[in-house]
């Protein structure tokens, strides 16, 4: 048996409990079961529905937020699992409401059609640059491969992504 | 979504003995399998006990020239980790061809050697699988079996281990270090993963309440010159139809020192020892990777919809011992 300290913990659920969230800088309490994945919690009890669900099951991207300020998928993350953690939603990107430059990419290299998929696509695109992974068309096409959009926006997506990177005068 | 209950451990020591004391818990780490598998229904846990607060998410240098991997580091960080790419290149390439880049910022290391494997059988419910519910049968014999394995099966599994980075800690020998109600142990990864056999339920050795708390992978200057390549139906975020890492060292035009392991054909990652067997002293040109490639899959058991794997895991073979030779044959 490990030496270390045994800390007490608190059991929750399985019924619903209080969950404390903190959601685009905004502390957020909310009753929920531990069953309930952070995509849910966001669409359902915060009424932040920007986060799309499209396969509830990590394989289309549509639900990409950031938590801790990295990209993840909220359909695989449990709510209660992210307290103590900052949540960041597409909801949480425009500043004073101006859109967050890769928003207005976006609209302008007109990079989505019916639009499902683009809060996943953006979230993780601002990721992508900040990582800096977005040297060149093959290098932007392997690590936005996480973000499915079934309407084939890709050029466009790749083409708002790029301005922005050259907007900032190079890849950061 | 079956109801659980949900605790967050402060220490390996509380994580432990919390799912210890119940037979229906579960740890919880990145989640990535285990919360889409509950949705699924395949995994009924009572209670998850998360343990992503515990300390073991270090990428540490050792001395000898190897890696000491916490069990909780995420496969994002230790794939751009420098000692990982100067060093160890075949696992950083590994990581990287895994998944997307949202789910390695979320999966473990220690989780990604307990990944669950993609069978469609297997992640079904209403269908009989001998690894999910024992005894039922093996629907994948006569079933819709392309993705599956053509070596190390069984007649009562021939799921294919879906993890790339397996694929290189078994060519590096690497070792897997756990605690637990026994103890610490530290278990070589060849005894890690297990073959089917009749026990398909049981892919590793650990006890219930066993941690993952570290990847070792002992030094290797071979590994400097490694690389991992895959192939799949498209080009990423996609599971290997065969993989394969390699490191190789050529002396005056013949094979000195060689690690191969394949990944995508097998029910464990592969270590391909008949091959390397074949091609310690052998000159390095393309027809003694050929050899050494047809000697490994020799023992292959293809089944209709993958028969196909037999020849791509020997042109993998054959490509990544070209690429690594290239200039020196």
């Amino acid at each position: 048996m490990s030496t270390d300290v045994v800390l007490p913990v608190t059991e929750r659920g399985p019924e619903a409990g209080t969950a404390v969230l903190t959601v685009n800088g905004q502390v957020r309490e909310l009753q929920v079961e531990p069953r309930v994945s952070l995509l849910d919690a966001l669409r359902e009890h915060l009424g932040l529905t920007g986060s799309k669900k499209g396969c509830d099951q990590g394989t289309c991207g549509a639900c990409t937020v950031w938590v801790d300020g990295r990209r993840v998928l909220a359909c695989l993350t449990l709510a209660v699992a992210c307290e103590g953690r900052e949540v960041t939603t597409i909801e949480g990107l425009a500043a004073d409401g101006e859109l967050h430059q890769m928003q207005a990419a976006f609209v302008e290299h007109d990079a989505f059609q019916c639009g499902y998929c683009t809060p996943g696509q953006i979230m993780s695109a601002v990721k992508l640059l900040e990582e800096g992974h977005a040297g060149d068309d093959a290098e932007i096409a392997e690590w936005m491969s996480g973000n499915i959009c079934r309407c084939a926006a890709y050029p466009n997506i790749r083409a708002a992504i790029r301005g922005v990177r050259d907007a900032a005068g190079g890849e950061r | 979504m079956r109801p659980f209950s949900y605790v967050r451990a402060g220490d390996a020591g509380t994580a432990i003995a919390l799912v210890r004391e119940r037979p229906d818990s579960a740890f919880l780490a990145g989640g990535t399998t285990e919360v889409d598998l509950v949705r699924q229904d395949v995994l009924r846990p009572g209670l998850l006990v998360d343990i992503n607060d515990l300390p073991l998410d270090g990428i540490e240098d050792l001395p000898d020239g190897g890696l000491r991997i916490g069990a909780l580091a995420r496969m994002s960080e230790v794939a751009r980790a420098p000692g990982v790419m100067e060093r160890f290149p075949v696992i950083s390439q590994a990581l990287v061809l895994g998944a997307s880049a949202q789910l390695r910022n979320m999966a473990s290391m220690g989780g990604n050697l307990c990944q669950r494997v993609r069978c469609s059988y297997f992640r079904d419910p209403a269908s009989p699988c001998n690894k999910r519910d024992p005894g039922t049968g093996c629907s994948a014999l006569d079933g819709v079996n392309r993705g599956h394995a053509i070596l190390g099966t069984s007649d009562h599994c021939i799921a294919t281990h879906p993890s790339d980075l397996a694929v290189p800690l078994t060519a590096l020998d690497a070792i897997v270090h756990t605690s637990g109600p026994g103890g610490e142990r530290a278990i070589g990864v060849d005894s890690f993963f297990l073959l089917p056999g009749d026990t398909p339920q049981r892919e590793h050795p650990l006890e219930h309440g066993e941690l993952i708390t570290a990847i070792e992978v002992p030094g290797a200057p071979v590994a400097r010159r490694s690389v991992y390549l895959k192939f799949r139906d498209r080009q990423s975020y996609e599971f290997a139809l065969a993989s394969v890492a390699a490191a190789v060292r050529i002396q005056d035009g013949t094979v000195a020192e060689v690690r191969l392991a394949l990944g995508g054909v097998g029910t464990r990652p592969w270590r391909a020892r008949r091959a390397e067997a074949a091609l310690l002293g052998q000159p390095a040109s393309a027809a003694s990777f050929a050899e050494a490639a047809r000697q490994e899959l020799a023992a292959a058991t293809p089944h209709p919809m993958n028969a196909f794997k037999v020849e791509l895991a020997q042109r993998a073979i054959v490509r990544a011992l070209n690429t690594l030779t290239d200039g020196e044959r």
